[in-house]
């Protein structure tokens, strides 16, 4: 049985930015992933991120992994344990303790408080031919292109047109590949303006109304048959075309990843705007199970600069909740980050993220 | 195929060979990168067949979630290949359905 204050599931943005803050306040931090390298996915994001200078608004995700990474490194009270799957969260008394399972053995690790900044799971879309080799998420060929600098193929479908779409569809042009198409079910383009005329400018057509009726191959992606839609999602009978491809890469949005949450007992709603079903919290991101907290795409689908925000939010609260700040320290600290968090929720897609993310605290105060 | 040369990335930066077998074939990949992408560099995308309609699976998340990339890695079945480090002299397998489970491989605290 090891012990600590506060043990955090998740080194991506949100988990980092947690553990830093909670660390600067003199809180004991464990901060466990499963991967080989802290960061999520912030080193495959290689495109500059939206927002004022305080979101690091300019800078690459993995210029942003790069300073989380630094400035936890500072922090003797934060240790990372990475290679380390938790697969599971016990009620203890006082806290919780977590089962981790670190180079192939069984740890308990007991917390006063937990973070769960798990992130989230690519969504699928199921035609026939989606469970061929080279059907893949957009995640997975940024993992694969911009980390492992491997293209899975030469000749890429992608299938959505929203900002994923887009910049991976860009970031496939940087390496090298051929994005023969991007399709996009609505009538419009999903993404930002901004991406889509990159993206378009250097020749690739985006059809709108139009998905994937069935992708063919033997073993292995070879081809795509397109076809257009109409208003009630029905496809046009005569509309189908064939696109040779050897990559089909879906990129239709991200769902939180929220299997810890589930199995610790915390009360969930669904809320479309935040990606589906989500962990219930109140203002501090604590969980209807007392000292559960959630942050980033777990507690509904955003930017990894709201993620980040969120984090440092619950380290915060973490640290008070532990008396390593007082009250008005405290509230001042945690105004700060809710006015950046605020910025980052405007505009037509902030706004009803926004909106969201009250009602779901709203809700806390009712449960 | 590598991407050897990036805008943004700049050039590949030089790794050190590691040499892993794959279903009998020696095949050359870096150090420190997963098992998953030494094999689809090398032109191998299917990685292993379903239990019980024998279909076709590769890579599809390529971050640990998903479980399609898995395969029997010296003699262990349903390893993740995407999350799982190539190591010098590795024997790497198709698998076709489950595998069989080894008695244990985690140990007790």
């Amino acid at each position: 049985m090891r012990k600590t204050e506060f043990a955090i599931v998740g080194a991506g943005p949100a988990g980092l930015s947690a553990a830093i803050e909670a660390a600067r306040a003199g809180v004991k931090v464990v901060l466990a992933d499963e991967n080989q390298r802290p960061g999520g996915q912030l080193f495959k994001q290689i495109h500059k991120f939206f927002g004022s200078e305080a979101h690091h608004a300019g800078a690459r995700g993995i210029d942003i992994g790069t300073m989380l990474l630094q400035q936890v490194s500072q922090q003797k009270n934060v240790e990372i344990m990475l290679d380390s799957v938790v697969w599971g969260i016990f009620r203890a008394n006082p806290g919780h303790t977590l089962g981790v399972i670190h180079n192939s053995k069984n740890i308990h690790l007991k917390a006063r408080k937990v973070l769960l900044a798990t992130g989230a799971t690519e969504n699928v879309l199921a035609f026939p031919g989606w469970t061929l080799a080279g059907v893949m998420g957009a995640g997975a060929i940024q993992t694969l292109v911009n980390v492992h600098r491997v293209l899975p193929g030469k000749r890429v479908l992608m299938v959505g047109s929203g900002n994923v779409g887009l910049i991976v569809s860009y970031q496939l042009l940087q390496a090298g590949a051929e994005v023969v198409a991007i399709v996009e079910a609505l009538p419009k383009i999903g993404g930002y303006a901004v991406h889509a005329s990159k993206v378009a400018r250097t020749g690739v057509p985006i059809l709108t109304s139009t998905t994937v009726k069935e992708v063919h191959g033997k073993g292995k992606v070879e081809k795509a048959v397109l076809v257009q839609i109409d208003e009630n999602w029905q496809p046009l009978t005569g509309t189908e075309r064939e696109l040779e491809v050897d990559v089909v890469c879906l990129a239709c949005g991200l769902s939180p990843l929220a299997e810890l949450a589930w199995i610790t007992g915390c009360k969930f709603t669904d809320v479309p705007e935040l990606g589906g079903h989500v962990p219930i919290h109140n203002e501090n991101m604590e969980t209807t199970v007392s000292g559960i907290y959630v942050a980033g795409d777990l507690a509904g689908i955003e930017e990894a600069s709201t993620a980040i925000e969120e984090g440092r939010l619950v380290g915060i609260a973490v640290a008070e909740a532990l008396g390593y700040l007082a009250a008005g320290e405290a509230k001042d600290k945690k105004t700060e980050i809710s006015n950046r968090a605020e910025q980052l929720r405007e505009g037509p897609f902030g706004i009803t993220r926004k909106q969201a993310k009250e009602q779901l605290i709203r809700r806390s105060l009712s449960e | 195929m590598r991407v050897e040369e990036h805008p943004i990335l700049g050039k590949l930066q030089k790794a050190p060979a590691v040499e892993i077998e794959v279903d009998g074939q020696v095949i050359q990949a870096r150090a420190g990168e997963p098992i998953a992408a030494a094999l689809l560099a090398a032109g191998k995308h299917i990685f292993r067949y379903t239990r019980k309609d024998h279909q076709p699976r590769g890579v599809f998340c390529a971050i640990g979630q998903c479980t399609d990339c898995m395969m029997i890695v010296d003699g262990v079945p349903n390893v993740r290949t995407c999350v799982t480090p190539v190591k010098p002299g590795m024997k790497i397998q198709t698998q076709h359905g489950l595998g069989k489970l080894r008695s244990t491989s985690v140990e007790k605290d």
